[in-house]
C-alpha cells in the first residue's frame, strides 16, 4: 500500500512538472503572437514580458490531480481541483479586465463553496476544528465555515501581493508548498501530502521561466491559482496554522501594505510606488510619505539592491518561515 | 534591515503559538449556564466574541511591534 502511494506520488509529481515545463514555452509564444505582453519596469530598456502564465500552471495542477483522483477517488482531491479551477477563472477575469479592489476577495470567497458543499456530503473533506501545536484541537463547527470562506481569498491575495518581482511568487510558493508537504508527512496525513506535491512541482517548473530575467509573468490567474490551491490543501489537510506560518513573509507583506494604505486596493491604484530605481536600475526605498510600506521597501531600506538580490532575500525569509512551519508540525505531536 | 524582518517573523510565530495556548487554557474551558435551552448558542457566541476580540488585539499588538521594529524606515 505504501509502495503504491509512493509510486502515485512520483507519477503525479512528474506529470505536474513535465506539463508546466513543456507547456509554458508554447504559452509564451502564443501570448507573444497575440501581443498579450506587459512592460517589466525593473528591466533595462523595459522589456515586454508575456502574461498570464496561469493556463499552464492550471493545466499542470488539474492533470496531475485528475490522475490522483482516478487512483484514489477522494472528495478532498475533488475540492482541490474545483476550488483551484474557480480561483483561476477569477484571476483570468482580472487579467483580461481591470476589476475593482473588492472583486477578487469576494469572488475568491465564492471559489471556496465547493469545499463546503463537498464537506456536507463527504465527511472528512474538512474537520470543524483547528489544530494548535502543544495544546491540541478546538472544535468550532459554525466558525469553521467562516474560516473556509476567508481562507481562500487570504491565501490567494497573499500570493498575488508578493508577485511584484521576477520569480518571487513561484519561488516563494515552491518553498512554502514543499514545507507544507513535509509538515503533512510529519503529522502522518499521507493522502493530502501526496495531493499537495503537484503544487510544489508546478511552482518549481514555472520558476524556470519566471525567474530573473522573467520570460513570462504568472498574472492574477497564475498567482490566485497557486494561492487558492495552497489554502485548500491547508483546509483539507487540517494544517491551517502550519500553512499560515509557512506563508508568514507574504502575510507580513500584505499586513504592512494594508496597515499603511488602510483599505483594500490594487497595486496599480497606488499614487506612489514603495520603491524607486537608481540610475543603474537597482531598487531603492522611496522617500514619498504617502507610499505604502511593503516587504520589498523594508528589504531595500538600507541600501539599493538588484531585483535578483531582493528575490533571494525573500527566498531566505521563506526558508526561515518554512523551518518554523516544520518545527510547528513536530510540535503538533506534543501535548502539554 | 534584514535582521529585524527575521525577528518580526519569529515574534509573529511565537504569538500564533501563544494565542492558541490562550484559547485552549482560558477560553475553551469557559462554561456559560442559566439560559436553559439557549445555553449552547450563548456559550458559542460568547467564545466566538472573545476570539474575535483577541484577533483584533493580536492585530493591534502586531501593528505596534511593526512600528517599533521598523520605526526608522516607516518614518522615512
Amino acid at each position: 500500500m505504501m509502495l503504491d502511494k509512493t509510486i502515485a506520488a512520483i507519477v503525479i509529481s512528474a506529470i505536474a512538472f513535465v506539463i508546466v515545463y513543456f507547456l509554458t514555452p508554447i504559452l509564451i509564444k502564443t501570448l507573444e503572437k497575440r501581443k498579450l505582453v506587459v512592460k517589466d519596469y525593473n528591466r533595462v530598456g523595459g522589456a515586454m514580458v508575456p502574461r498570464p502564465g496561469g493556463p499552464s500552471i492550471l493545466a499542470g495542477i488539474v492533470a496531475s490531480e485528475i490522475v490522483l483522483y482516478a487512483l484514489y477517488s477522494s472528495a478532498a482531491i475533488l475540492a482541490i481541483i474545483l476550488t483551484t479551477f474557480l480561483a483561476f477563472l477569477v484571476g483570468l477575469a482580472d487579467d483580461r479586465k481591470v476589476l475593482g479592489g473588492w472583486f477578487k476577495p469576494l469572488a475568491l470567497a465564492g471559489s471556496a463553496i465547493p469545499i463546503i458543499l463537498l464537506g456536507m456530503y463527504a465527511p472528512g473533506v474538512y474537520e470543524s476544528h483547528l489544530a494548535f501545536p502543544l495544546f491540541g484541537h478546538v472544535r468550532i463547527p459554525e466558525l469553521y465555515i467562516a474560516l473556509i470562506i476567508f481562507m481562500i481569498p487570504i491565501t490567494g491575495n497573499t500570493i498575488n501581493s508578493i508577485d511584484v518581482l521576477n520569480g518571487v511568487a513561484s519561488g516563494f510558493m515552491t518553498i512554502a508548498s514543499f514545507a507544507l508537504t513535509i509538515s503533512l508527512l510529519i503529522i502522518h496525513n499521507y493522502d493530502i501530502a501526496i495531493a499537495s506535491l503537484p503544487l510544489g512541482f508546478v511552482s518549481l517548473a514555472f520558476y524556470r521561466y519566471h525567474k530573473f530575467p522573467s520570460r513570462i509573468f504568472p498574472g492574477d490567474s497564475g498567482a490566485l491559482t497557486l494561492g487558492a490551491m495552497y489554502g485548500t490543501i491547508a483546509i483539507v489537510g487540517h494544517v491551517e496554522i502550519i500553512a499560515a506560518i509557512a506563508l508568514l513573509p507574504a502575510v507580513i507583506n500584505s499586513f504592512l501594505f494594508l496597515s499603511s494604505v488602510k483599505r483594500i486596493i490594487e497595486h496599480r491604484q497606488l499614487k506612489s510606488n514603495p520603491v524607486e530605481h537608481t540610475e543603474d536600475l537597482k531598487l531603492k526605498a522611496t522617500t514619498h510619505k504617502d507610499a505604502p510600506v511593503t516587504l520589498v521597501r523594508l528589504i531595500v531600506a538600507n541600501r539599493p539592491m538588484t531585483e535578483k538580490e531582493v528575490g533571494f532575500t525573500i527566498f531566505k525569509l521563506a526558508l526561515f518561515s518554512a523551518a518554523l512551519a516544520i518545527i510547528t508540525a513536530f510540535m503538533m505531536g506534543v501535548h502539554i | 534591515m534584514k535582521a529585524p524582518i527575521y525577528v518580526y517573523v519569529f515574534i509573529m510565530w511565537m504569538m500564533i503559538i501563544s494565542g492558541g495556548g490562550l484559547l485552549f487554557t482560558i477560553i475553551a474551558p469557559l462554561e456559560i449556564h442559566g439560559s436553559g435551552r439557549y445555553d449552547e448558542i450563548l456559550d458559542s457566541t460568547v467564545k466566538a466574541g472573545i476570539a474575535i476580540l483577541l484577533v483584533i488585539l493580536w492585530v493591534f499588538i502586531v501593528s505596534k511591534i511593526k512600528n517599533w521594529i521598523f520605526h526608522k524606515q516607516i518614518q522615512n
